[in-house]
């Protein structure tokens, strides 16, 4: 046949990409697919073994929170004042504090009933730390600004891929560096909120907050999405590298920054859900 | 190499000389890849016959010294000839662990995906060669790992293949929960790798890559197959990766994920707490389930395309195919709990997965009864691949009725465990399975080597192989109904099972009948490599688009230009044309305006859409009554 002939069906037909993409994109998408099945995986391990748990009641958070507001100080940290006198707080210090709360605050309100072998402790009282806020009881204000933190790392590499599309070298080394800079902030906050958990005397096998699958499961889960964040930022740092090279002028396309946008976008979406099912609920 | 190849592929590979390493081992062509999946496969499937045939004889003589059992395992596992109990397990343990993965899932999909996929959807190669070849080196990796676990000091895993705990989550519970057990979850964690990056690479390739014309609509049926074979390793394998990693916690770092209130008589009572081995389960079969569907579904495929190909007639219903292995696809999610009936799992949940289970009769019976009607009336050539596929249909059909038996969650009581359980799904996924891939390595043996395999030597492969399969697990079905259970190295200390002796005697027979029939094919196989007999572009007269390349199998596939699909892949016999087939990239005069118009340089129009492909299901069945008369 001499004549040249294309397919009529629609985009499906062949010969041509039916999501209009490349074939690396749709590999990133099918990878992605793959690997929310994992966290979900983890996600509904987490379900069903806190499950088994009673929670904590609500009235129980509710009475400590009044207490908390009342005195926090004399009532169950009699010493939280004078260590908190010492403003010069280093990292050691922190390390410290977290040992004196792990022999006062805890055994505290174990007596009190709260932190049992047989109840799923409540996160609110569990993560209420912030640096440099020795004493004070601030549930979830640390994870939240985590939170915040991965949330706008988001938001610069929106603004990257969106400088890639226009071919702007630049912006695009300015997002991705801001978008680095995010997600180390995020791994950082990660590793104190880890220290302080482990000070406290969290281990893989033991939990002095209650059931010990409680600290195994925060460190399984919140480990491995931490591996997935710093994946991500060893992705970033090489597109960030070859940006800087140039390698993405020269090819004409910032298809890369796309690429490990939408990893990095999956990994904060991840996120959303790892914050809610162990902080939130 | 032609320019048209060198230009066609500006970026992946430029044809230079290639040197042995980068065209036999780190190859990055498709056909080479499946080359080496293929063989690493047939090598594990060896071993794995080879272990399954030494408990079979512990079985069926369990009180007889066999000296060669000690010569192959050492005085350790097999003292005076005869296996250690536990080195039995173990070997159970690592027959089920490499006959699933790495024969069945790897050895088949691995090397048919590589081989059909680029080549009949018409494409030069995957769409990421570099990743198919690091798929192949880590299920390779994967594999060496596994089989490095029989040579540690406490022997390899024998927990079974389903490794539950708490046998596998402490180590110390017997010598098979040591180090075997780490080396199988490091291998099965290499293998989820591999099949990841296997299976990212399919799914992209076959939505990506078809050529022009190629809707999905003209598909062939290997295609459809093992594309969603794919997609669903894609989605399964993740889950036994979550279940494993906390696996390995729970050995490692002292977590109790699936560990609650145990007593060992060496440590006494433990100290985990608030775990649940139920949940290790659920984790388990929610990949072990579609396991299975990945592994029948490419022999389904190859299955489809053989029968249509030697019945020289078109497949019948292919829509009903497609619909099928959708509905099978969808369903094998969903059934995962019918392997958990006895768990003690809600009852309620039990009546739900019994539903859904008994659901996938009906896709599964499209299907068989569609391989049927296609052979009816039809102008059978009988070749070696069209004997095992029709293996793989009577198999289908007698494994799957005990499918049946077995998704009730009432008989299951009684069922569970026993060799009944044994008997069903070696039938129905081993042996279908098996000749699924015969039937594919017969069929594709000339576009793989250039050769043809030896005719009358694979009818030998075939009857022995058919009959000692039969022979091995039909009996299985009634020392289970029986109660004989399963996982029992001798059945000597239980009087009850003593009369089940002679039928165990005919079982391990039989098997080693199925070993010596193995040993003719691997002979047929690795001399036709080298002095079979030539093959031609298109040996077996089919349509598909593989038998238009050449012989020589150049990288790149086609010489010139890729070809353009006029049609579907089932055009045998068809009354309108003087020829006996017709193939997938001939224009057809008489209907080209119909499927294609001329190039104007404009888009394409959406209005006048093209009519729904050739053939739909229901146009098929209309016309079957009708004479075949032109």
């Amino acid at each position: 046949m001499s004549t040249q002939t294309i397919s009529k069906s629609s985009t499906w037909g062949g010969g041509n990409s039916p999501f209009n993409v490349s074939y690396g994109k749709l590999m990133m998408w099918v990878f992605l697919l793959s690997d929310a099945f994992t966290f979900s995986s983890l996600l509904i391990a987490y379900g069903a073994i806190r499950y088994s748990y009673d929670s904590t009641p609500i009235e129980q958070i509710d009475a400590l929170e009044l207490k908390f507001a009342e005195n926090v100080q004399e009532k169950f940290a009699p010493d939280v004042a004078e260590t908190a006198s010492h403003a010069a707080t280093t990292l050691e210090h922190g390390a410290e504090h977290a040992a004196e709360h792990a022999e006062h605050f805890i055994p505290a309100l174990r007596e009190l009933g709260v932190f049992t072998e047989a109840q799923w402790p409540s996160p609110d009282l569990v993560f209420n730390h912030f640096p440099f806020a020795h004493g004070l009881h601030l549930p979830l204000i640390f994870v939240s600004l985590m939170t915040l933190i991965l949330i706008l790392s988001s938001v610069t590499m929106v603004l990257g891929v969106e400088a890639g599309q226009q071919g702007n070298q630049k912006a695009v080394s300015k997002w991705m560096l801001l978008t680095i800079i995010g997600g180390f902030m995020f791994l950082g906050c990660q590793a104190w909120e880890w220290t302080n958990f482990i000070s406290a005397g969290a281990r893989m096998w033991s939990n002095p907050y209650g059931p010990p699958a409680f600290a195994a499961l925060f460190f399984g889960v919140t480990g491995f999405h931490g591996f997935h964040v710093f994946s991500g930022v060893v992705l970033n740092i090489i597109i960030y590298i070859n940006n800087l090279k140039g390698t993405y002028a020269k090819r004409g396309h910032y298809e890369m920054v796309e690429k490990v946008g939408l990893y990095w976008h999956f990994v904060d979406l991840v996120w959303v859900f790892v914050f809610t099912f162990f902080y939130l609920i | 190499m032609s320019t048209a190849v060198a230009h066609a592929h500006t970026d992946d590979h430029h044809h230079h000389e290639e040197s042995f390493i980068s065209k036999y081992i780190f190859s990055m062509d498709h056909k080479m890849i499946s080359k080496q999946f293929l063989i690493t496969g047939i090598i594990m499937g060896l071993i794995g016959m080879g272990m399954s045939i030494a408990f079979r004889l512990q079985l069926a003589y369990p009180d007889t010294s066999f000296p060669i059992l000690e010569w192959l395992f050492g005085s350790k596992w097999a003292p005076d000839g005869k296996l250690d109990a536990g080195y039995y397990m173990a070997l159970v343990t690592m027959h089920g662990t490499i006959m699933v993965f790495y024969v069945l899932t790897a050895g088949l999909s691995g090397t048919f995906a590589n081989l059909l996929l680029p080549l009949q959807i018409g494409a030069r190669d995957m769409a990421s060669p570099f990743m198919n070849m690091l798929s192949y080196w880590f299920f390779f990796l994967s594999s060496v790992v596994l089989l490095s676990s029989l040579f540690v000091e406490t022997g390899p895993a024998s927990g079974g293949w389903t490794i539950y705990p708490p046998l596998s989550a402490l180590p110390k519970a017997m010598p098979g929960s040591g180090m075997g057990m780490t080396l199988w979850l490091v291998a099965i964690i290499l293998f989820i790798a591999s099949s990841l990056l296997g299976g990212i690479n399919y799914i992209s390739t076959v939505l990506n890559m078809r050529t022009k014309g190629m809707s999905m609509t003209r598909l062939p049926l290997t295609v459809w197959a093992l594309f969603l074979t794919a997609v669903l390793g894609l989605l399964s394998f993740p889950v036994l990766l979550g279940g494993g990693l906390l696996l390995m916690f729970d050995r490692g770092f002292g977590t109790s994920f699936y560990l609650s209130d145990i007593y060992l008589g060496s440590a006494g009572a433990l100290e985990h707490t608030g775990g649940s081995p139920v949940l290790f389960q659920h984790l388990f079969w929610f990949l072990g389930h579609p396991e299975v569907y990945i592994i029948i579904m490419p022999a389904l495929g190859i299955t489809s395309e053989i029968i249509a190909v030697n019945s020289r007639k078109p497949i019948f219903g292919y829509t009903a195919m497609v619909i099928s292995l959708l509905g099978i696809a969808f369903l094998s999610f969903i059934v995962w709990g019918h392997h958990m009936f006895i768990t003690g799992m809600n009852p309620l949940l039990g009546a739900v997965f019994l539903v859904t289970t008994l659901i996938i009769a009906v896709p599964s019976a499209v299907k068989t009864f569609n391989y049927l009607a296609t052979l009816w009336r039809g102008n059978i050539r009988f070749t070696n691949a069209m004997m095992f596929a029709i293996g793989l249909v009577s198999f289908f059909i007698s494994g799957g009725l005990t499918g049946i038996f077995l998704g009730n969650a009432t008989l299951d009581i009684q069922l569970h465990d026993t060799y009944f359980v044994v008997g069903h799904f070696h039938i129905v996924m081993g042996c279908a399975a098996i000749f699924g891939m015969l039937a594919g390595i017969y069929h594709w043996f000339p576009k793989m080597f250039g050769r043809l395999m030896n005719k009358p030597l694979g009818y030998i492969h075939f009857w022995l192989t058919f009959a000692s399969a039969y022979l091995v697990f039909f009996p299985m079905h009634f020392i289970g109904l029986a109660g004989v259970p399963r996982r029992y190295y001798a059945f000597t200390l239980l009087p009850e099972y003593g009369q089940w002796a002679d039928v165990n005697v005919l079982m391990t027979l039989a098997a080693i009948l199925g070993g010596i029939a193995q040993l003719v094919f691997i002979y047929n196989f690795f001399s036709s490599i080298f002095i079979g007999k030539k093959s031609t572009e298109n040996p077996w007269e089919a349509n598909t688009l593989e038998w238009t390349t050449p012989v020589e199998r150049i990288h790149g596939n086609w010489p010139g230009a890729i070809p353009t699909v006029y049609r579907w892949a089932y055009d045998y016999s068809n009354p309108a044309y003087d020829e006996d087939f017709k193939m997938q990239n001939v224009p057809d005069e008489s209907h080209v305006v119909e499927l294609f118009e001329t190039n104007t340089g404009t888009a394409p129009s959406t209005k006048d859409k093209p009519e729904t492909e050739t053939v739909s299901f229901f146009t098929l069945i209309r016309n079957w009554f009708k004479p075949r008369t032109v």
